[in-house]
């Protein structure tokens, strides 16, 4: 028998562009609060909470080890506790392969992230990059998405009419989203007089600085009726890292992301996953995002991804109905945006923006230079 | 609460700055040497995968070849086969924008390497664009040793 993972309780607090008045210990304690309150966990070293996998960025929270200060704000103190420095989805593929292993069957994930704070994400990313080849170049995460952008348009049907489309559609869908960055709504025609920022990439085609925090309690099979009588499953989990040097790479495909979403297919026995979803998150970062991880994750076609946003595809398939991380999400939370998004359309507490009988869906989250990571989740009923 | 009500709250202007030295290994050591010296361009080819890797590297990533000793020139001259235009500045980069990164493809590699290109109107750039290496003895020690690449006029 398949053996499945269950989400028992999502927390957020609501994506702000600047949360001053609040530490963001404060913000992880709002969602943390708010699980207990769901489930009525313990941290009894029976029967409750004893490994803790929270998300957290050095360089963002310009500390080391940035899991040290939130340790006592999640009930880590004598007990495990993990940090993923990836992608936030990886928190989740972390806590299912320790429930899956039988290393444990409760775990709490937990995350934030103030980009407010530093003075410039670009700086951040830029240390991302080696101090020999790239980074005294500047390379940061923008010029190596644009770069990544270039190669994508080049082959595919996607114009700077499909991205102003894409950025738009964003907004809208998170007028919707109580928990979404408020932005104002934009036209397709603001989007393309955006000015270049990084050339194709306009202002309008990036996420905007984000701050959030997110909780998730997970657990064996078995013990969610303890927690939950609404459990969403966790079914599939992969991930892949690609090439370091951007010239390594074919940047107008992602290899990563084929391997890590046919790993998480595999693992929840899709099929097709053109016809398996009905809920589906990308994280966009940037705008050609949207469409070249949906060719890449298998959901629509090779070079079809043109035709696909003008007849509607997006709306047809249920894809980042929250706004996406276009719309504004932390970087380094995208995976788990997406996933929060997914589990709740799955328990149908999506409000305004509820997909139609939501059985299954997918979310995407990704890290690194132009996509180098991926990690895809299968979430089931 | 509004923004600007900052009356009761403490807040510490930080700073990240850490000074230290990075060790480019032996394969890197070499290859930014040749670079300052010589100012000629080495690659490591992989045999087995019959490709060249700019900039070099100790272990093939596909077949984990080790290829450390396979040094092969590379020429000073290549091809833009991907650009794009830096146009908000930041503390970061190392010019003032806007400016052109380039995926440039040496003549005798395989993988293309990003460098800055210089000498050429930002809204001229193009793919396929042929250009050189402008060496300088003032960087930092680094992939700066090559200032920037340049359009070779015909």
């Amino acid at each position: 028998m398949k053996q499945r993972v269950a989400v028992c309780a999502v927390a957020q607090i609501k994506n702000e562009p600047d949360i001053w008045y609040q530490r963001f210990q404060g913000m992880v304690l709002e969602c943390f609060e708010t699980i207990v309150e769901q489930t009525g966990v313990t941290f009894d070293m029976d029967k409750g909470i004893r490994n803790v996998v929270t998300c957290s960025d050095d360089v963002f929270d310009a500390r080391t080890i940035s899991d040290n200060a939130i340790t006592d704000v999640v009930g880590a103190h004598f007990r495990g506790e993990e940090k993923s420095c990836q992608d936030g989805s990886n928190a989740l593929g972390y806590a299912m392969a320790s429930i899956l292993s039988g290393h444990d069957d409760v775990i709490l994930v937990a995350g934030h992230c103030k980009e407010s704070q530093p003075e410039s994400r670009r700086m951040c990313s830029n240390l991302a990059f080696d101090p020999f080849y790239t980074r005294p170049l500047g390379l940061d995460f923008l010029s190596a998405a644009a770069l990544q952008a270039r190669a994508y348009l080049k082959q595919s049907q996607v114009t700077d009419a499909h991205l102003a489309k894409i950025v738009a559609r964003s907004r809208e869908n998170a007028a919707r989203n109580p928990f979404a960055r408020e932005n104002e709504l934009v036209t397709e025609d603001d989007v393309m007089q955006s000015p270049l920022i990084c050339d194709p990439i306009r202002a309008l085609h990036r996420y905007p600085v984000t701050d959030w925090a997110v909780a998730m309690l997970l657990c064996s099979e078995e013990r969610a009726h303890e927690f939950t009588d609404k459990p969403v499953w966790l079914t599939g989990f992969g991930n892949c890292m690609d090439s370091y040097f951007l010239g390594d790479r074919d940047l107008s495909e992602s290899t990563a992301l084929q391997k890590a979403a046919r790993r998480a297919y595999t693992m929840a026995g899709v099929d097709d996953p053109k016809t398996a979803f009905d809920i589906i998150e990308l994280g966009d970062a940037y705008a050609y995002q949207l469409p070249m991880w949906a060719e890449n994750a298998g959901v629509i076609e090779p070079k079809s991804a043109g035709k696909w946003i003008d007849s509607g595809g997006p709306d047809r398939m249920g894809v980042n109905l929250s706004g996406g991380m276009l719309n504004g999400n932390p970087f380094k939370l995208g995976g788990l945006a997406r996933a929060m998004e997914v589990v709740l359309q799955l328990r149908g507490e999506a409000g305004d923006r509820q997909a139609d009988k939501a059985q299954r869906g997918l979310a995407h989250g990704t890290t690194g230079a132009a996509g180098q990571h991926h990690s895809v989740l299968v979430f089931e009923k | 609460m509004q923004k600007d009500d900052f009356s009761k709250s403490y807040v510490v202007e930080g700073k990240l700055a850490l000074p230290y030295t990075y060790f480019a290994g032996r394969v890197g050591s070499t290859f930014l040497t040749t670079l300052r010296d010589q100012k000629k361009i080495m690659g490591v080819q992989c045999n087995q995968c019959e490709k060249i890797f700019v900039p070099p590297r100790q272990t093939c990533e596909r077949c984990l070849s080790d290829i450390r000793d396979n040094w092969v020139p590379i020429e000073n001259s290549g091809e833009v086969v991907n650009f794009t235009v830096v146009r908000e500045q930041d503390k970061h980069l190392p010019r003032k924008t806007p400016y052109i990164l380039g995926l440039i493809k040496l003549d005798g590699a395989d993988t293309p390497m990003v460098h800055i290109i210089d000498g050429i109107d930002p809204e001229k750039i193009t793919e396929g664009v042929r250009v050189r290496a402008v060496y300088t003895n003032e960087s930092d020690p680094s992939i700066l040793y090559i200032d920037h690449f340049e359009p070779i006029s015909s």
